[in-house]
């Protein structure tokens, strides 16, 4: 008798479970859509006849980088993940999809968004998903985040950088106008994400994730969100006396920056109970709608710009 | 000679042979799309497929 037939095989491999929803969660679906919204506005403001084809493959590219980006975000943030009542049910942290199956569906999603982006489309726009991939998996994910009370300000680079990228998919360079959609949503993103943190501050602090409200108090977060929403407000008009956007988008953009001032000025100065957590909550809201007003608000000048010939 | 005392294997379940199936018909279409996206671009771009800005 061998010593082979006498060993008995205990180990049990882990078979996956994982549904194809539970992949489809890894891709943040909700973040995607963000993105692909953005991304279609940088693309029809870009100059120039784009063929549909490869429009659309541009834009499929991206979401699906986005998403890749997404799934090595949930990857490295198990452990994070687990520990935040917003987060705990996802794939991982549930225990639907070992991490080992999300690193390598983030990984060949990554690879294969970039490389049909560069082979069929261009290399600017190839170049630059991989970089905006990069910079959201590595810079924020596995340092900014976990490093400095300025891991979104930063970090929201990643978030921003979409409209470039199909703006250089459709021109195969780059201008000012994608780096303008760029900037807002830039200064956008630290408004945002900082008023959902002052409603989550304790989820933050648990998983002893250093944001703004928990290293610097809910005050300097109030002060800051207030700061930077002025700034957005300025930013975001500043396309129209510029002259790269037209007045109906200049006057929107001024009417929705002045309901996020009024909401960043309502959180400055509710700083306690219900009212408080009222005010953040309103401000987090408003901020979606805001960014994707002034952002539909380009794309209907575009849509409205070519219809306007067949009409009169 | 046949080895009677062949050890079971995995066995998987039903739960799990139907995730399964759905994760490899998932697969199929995405690479099903992939190849419709190469074969589509080759069609717009024509002779000049392979000539576009680096």
């Amino acid at each position: 008798m061998s010593i082979v037939e006498n060993h008995t095989l205990t180990l049990s491999p882990r078979i996956s479970e994982a549904g194809v929803a539970d992949y489809i969660a890894l891709l943040k679906p909700r973040v995607m859509s963000l993105v692909i919204f953005t991304a279609l506005v940088g693309m029809v403001i870009a100059p120039g006849y784009f063929h549909p084809v490869l429009a659309f493959t541009s834009i499929l590219c991206i979401a699906v980088g986005a998403g890749a980006s997404g799934a090595l975000n949930m990857w490295y943030d198990a452990d994070i993940d687990a520990l935040m009542s917003r987060t705990a049910n996802r794939p991982i942290p549930a225990g639907r999809v070992t991490p080992q199956e999300a690193l390598a569906f983030g990984l060949t999603l990554s690879f294969f968004s970039v490389m049909t982006l560069g082979i069929l489309v261009n290399w600017v726009a190839g170049g630059l998903l991989a970089f905006t991939i990069f910079f959201y998996a590595v810079v924020y994910t596995m340092w900014l985040k976990r490093f400095t009370a300025q891991n979104i300000v930063i970090g929201g680079a990643a978030g921003a950088l979409p409209p470039v990228v199909a703006w250089a998919a459709a021109t195969g360079s780059l201008a000012v106008e994608p780096v303008l959609l760029f900037l807002i949503i830039f200064f956008w993103t630290p408004p945002h994400f900082w008023a959902l943190a002052l409603f989550r501050t304790d989820d933050y602090a648990r998983a002893n994730v250093p944001m703004l409200p928990v290293v610097a108090g809910p005050d300097a977060t109030r002060l800051q969100i207030l700061l930077y929403t002025v700034v957005l407000v300025a930013v975001a008009a500043a396309p129209w006396p510029m002259g790269y956007f037209d007045a109906a988008y200049g006057l929107s953009s001024l009417a929705l920056g002045g309901g996020m001032l009024l909401l960043a000025i309502k959180v400055y100065r509710n700083r306690t109970g219900a009212r408080a957590l009222r005010a953040a909550r309103q401000l987090f809201g408003f901020s979606i709608l805001y960014l994707f007003a002034l952002f539909a608000i380009l794309l209907l000048e575009v849509v409205v710009k070519a219809a306007a010939p067949l009409l009169w | 000679m046949a080895d009677k005392d062949e050890l079971p294997g995995i066995v998987l379940t039903e739960a799990q042979k139907k995730r399964q199936r759905e994760r490899s018909i998932a697969i199929a279409l995405a690479l099903g799309v992939l190849v419709i996206l190469f074969f589509a671009v080759t069609i717009v771009r024509g002779p000049g497929v392979l000539v576009r800005p680096m």
